[in-house]
């Protein structure tokens, strides 16, 4: 076991597979010599060799299309966009090629690529370094989306997509890449070393795909959240010493229905927490579907924390979070919902 | 099939992946540059075919020489006042880009961008513009703000995001916006502006209009599909803009290798596309300016679209979020052979008569004095991060032009929240 924060780990994810698979090929804006922006690839190209690490032109949409060609040769290339908020101009080759790219050859050819970008705010990184795009690619047939919170779930979840013959979205909180956030901005970010989540082993491990993880056991309410908002729920129920069952997700799409049915049967109540905008947000999927199998068991309405339906402002980015005050009101009001 | 008798033998293929010349260390001799004479570029008349103009892709317009005259067909042969003008401008963006870069390292902001080295590309140009034609810039063009009079202080008040900040606080420094002046509003995503840029001058083409249309990209943004779509429209089209390619070598740690130039000069992507392409020293202000001039005039006698290469140097960091000295040399930037453009357009002046080291001395003097004026005055309207400058209900605003019911709900709950988060500043309301 090393003490890693989440870019280390997950570059000794990357590292491990391309070392385990020639196949496995890194490519992105600034991934090679400089080991990228946020140094997620750092030392990739010196170890691995130049063409199985390397810069790429700016075109997101160059990036992905040559991805799923070289998936088509046969390789498991995992391509990084610096920024989710800059995916867009990919966005025909993942929702019309690569998504469907099985389908329509009937399994002939398969696009086993991982997409890894940076998503999310809290870094004073105005409307194009802070968006949550995850629910435009859960909403699309054929793509896997995963989004870690630990440095340890980050590796393991990584080695598991990039091992998955499907395209991967694999979206990663970079608020937290450096130490878990509990909401509060103007508290120091305490470093991953002081967590237990930041013992990663060196070698190969896989976390399954599709397996959420119950962060926090608890009778009072069910919390479905994922990536930093993981953290931040797990802090406002100790906050409020609310007997909360935190499940974090880990993988949003296939999504670990039975984990998040059996607790919401067993708490009878739901709040769903993401930093993404709200209308046809993540969170409105999971509300549908916890209705759908839970009704019965429901002793209050199911409860949305979200970002507001804005662009992520600059310089109100602390009022647009969804934080520990407005997380704090849902808890308390659902809880305090009487049981008819 | 032409595979039948010749599987065997045949050489395994390799991958090429560019490599930049010089890495962290390294000494830079940029000997290989090839960097033409001053004054020998022929200058096509304005109407010419691009096809018989194909040369000047590769070639590069230079004006000023090694001693600093202005030499050659591209003179624009300007008054001693817009030489002044321009210089004083450039110096004052170079000072300006100073401080608030400081002021970013003190904590006042989260971000900023200077165009250190790249002044030409922006101020010349803009100034050989019509004051009305339409700009739609890249993140390192305020120098197209000084030349049309933005004031210093609405630019850092943009920068600190503060109460006076135009743009209610939502943008990221230095991503400006001023319709007044005709700049367009800077998006963080890169060539997203080439197209919208193509299509405001085909609006003014239809409308009969007499105004034209600027735009600017840095070399590795030419990647982006927008930059291929734009260059099709405007040939199509035949539009009145002039695209500009900021060729700074570098896109952050990326040399202009990973965007194709290894194999060729960005000017040459006009030839493909049948539009008129030109390659200029972008640290010779003269040179931009003459260019620009004659792309200027081309849109506006409906002779088209023009691709303006200016081949530069970023001599600083891509922004206050990167350290260059992690992927390239740093004596790049003191051998770059087409030298500084401040420095280039102060030894012309000097030499034509007009000018001296003492009044140039001065003039840094006066205008890191300016900047400091203009930034005291901003931060009376408040930094970034300390104190709340905007009301919680703006964060709503201009989602829609009428807001929707519930953004009406969200604003509400957000004001309740700024109650409980920071009650000091609700009893100060």
């Amino acid at each position: 076991m090393t003490t890693m924060n989440m870019i280390e780990a997950i570059n000794s994810g990357l590292d491990n597979m391309m070392a385990r698979d020639d196949d496995v090929v890194i490519m992105g804006e600034d991934v090679g010599y400089f080991g990228g922006v946020f140094r997620a690839t750092a030392g990739l190209q010196e170890k691995h060799g130049k063409t199985r690490c390397f810069d790429t032109p700016i075109s997101e949409c160059g990036i992905i299309g040559v991805a799923v060609g070289m998936a088509a040769y046969g390789m498991r290339p995992v391509p990084e966009i610096q920024f989710a908020d800059y995916i867009y101009p990919g966005l025909d080759q993942l929702v019309s090629e690569a998504a469907r790219l099985r389908y329509r050859s009937a399994a002939e050819f398969t696009s086993a690529i991982t997409v890894r970008s940076p998503f999310g705010g809290g870094i004073f990184g105005g409307q194009t370094h802070s968006q949550s795009p995850e629910s435009m690619f859960t909403h699309v047939c054929g793509l896997k989306t995963v989004i870690p919170s630990t440095p340890y779930d980050a590796k393991g979840l990584l080695i598991s997509a990039i091992e998955d013959n499907d395209p991967v979205m694999f979206f990663e909180p970079k608020r937290i890449y450096n130490g878990p956030f509990t909401g509060y901005y103007d508290k120091p970010v305490e470093p991953w070393s002081k967590f237990e989540a930041s013992e990663v082993p060196e070698d190969y491990y896989k976390i399954p795909l599709g397996k959420a993880n119950i962060v926090r056991e608890g009778e009072a309410v069910t919390v479905l959240a994922y990536g930093t908002m993981v953290h931040v729920a797990n802090a406002v129920v100790e906050e409020h010493g609310i007997d909360a069952e935190v499940i974090d997700l880990r993988t949003l799409v296939p999504l670990d229905i039975e984990t998040i049915e059996a607790s919401v049967k067993k708490t009878g109540r739901c709040l769903i927490i993401h930093e993404a905008t709200r209308t046809s947000g993540f969170g409105a999927e999971l509300s549908a579907l916890v209705q759908e199998r839970c009704f019965y068991h429901l002793e209050a309405p199911i409860e949305r924390v979200t970002g507001f339906d804005t662009p992520y402002p600059h310089s109100l980015e602390w009022a647009y979070f969804p934080g520990p005050v407005r997380i704090g009101e849902a808890l308390e009001k659902i809880v305090g919902e009487l049981t008819s | 099939m032409a595979d039948e008798n010749s599987k065997t033998n045949l050489p395994p293929l390799s991958l090429h992946v560019p490599e930049p010349k010089y890495r962290p260390g390294d000494a830079v001799d940029y000997s290989d540059v090839e960097i033409p004479k001053a004054g020998d570029q022929p200058r096509p008349d304005v109407n010419s075919e691009p096809a018989s103009m194909r040369d000047m892709v590769y070639d590069m317009v230079r004006v000023l020489d090694e001693d600093y005259k202005a030499v050659g067909p591209w003179d624009p042969k300007l008054s001693d006042d817009t030489l002044l003008k321009m210089l004083k401008t450039m110096a004052q963006v170079r000072a300006f880009d100073d401080r608030l870069h400081r002021m970013q390292r003190q904590g006042k902001t989260s971000f900023y961008m200077k165009s250190t080295g790249e002044e030409a590309t922006s101020v010349a140009a803009a100034m050989a513009l019509h004051s009305d034609d339409m700009c739609f810039p890249s993140y390192r063009q305020q120098g197209i703000l000084f030349v049309r009079g933005y004031p210093m202080v609405d630019m850092i008040n943009q920068i600190f995001s503060n109460r006076e900040d135009k743009l209610k606080g939502r943008q990221l420094p230095i991503m400006y916006c001023s319709r007044r002046l005709g700049f367009f509003s800077i998006s963080g995503n890169l060539a997203t502006q080439y197209p919208q840029a193509v299509g405001w001058a085909m609006a003014s083409a239809a409308k009969g209009d007499t105004r034209i249309a600027a735009t600017w990209c840095g070399e590795g943004s030419t990647a982006e599909g927008d930059f291929h779509s734009a260059m099709t429209f405007a040939t199509v089209y035949n539009a009145p803009i002039i695209m500009n390619v900021v060729n700074n070598q570098w896109a952050i740690s990326s040399f202009s290798g990973f965007a194709g130039g290894e194999r060729t000069t960005f000017a040459a992507r006009a030839a493909g596309y049948g539009i008129a392409g030109l390659r200029v020293d972008g640290n010779d202000p003269l040179a931009v300016y003459a260019a620009t001039q004659w792309a200027a005039e081309r849109a506006r006698t409906n002779n088209g679209p023009t691709l303006i290469e200016h081949f530069t140097y970023r001599a600083e960091a891509h922004s206050t979020s990167d350290d260059p000295s992690a992927y390239r040399s740093a004596q790049e930037r003191e051998e770059w052979p087409l030298g500084d453009p401040i420095t280039r357009l102060k030894r012309h002046l000097i030499h034509r008569g007009v000018w001296s080291k003492e009044q140039h001395e001065a003039l840094d003097k006066e205008c890191i004095e300016a900047v400091k004026v203009a930034t005291k005055e901003a931060e009376k309207n408040g930094i970034l991060g300390h104190g709340l400058h905007q009301p919680f209900e703006t964060m709503f605003q201009d989602v829609f032009e009428e807001m929707p019911w519930h953004l009406e709900e969200q604003s509400k709950q957000a004001n309740k929240e700024r109650e409980i988060k920071w009650p000091d500043a609700e009893a100060s309301k």
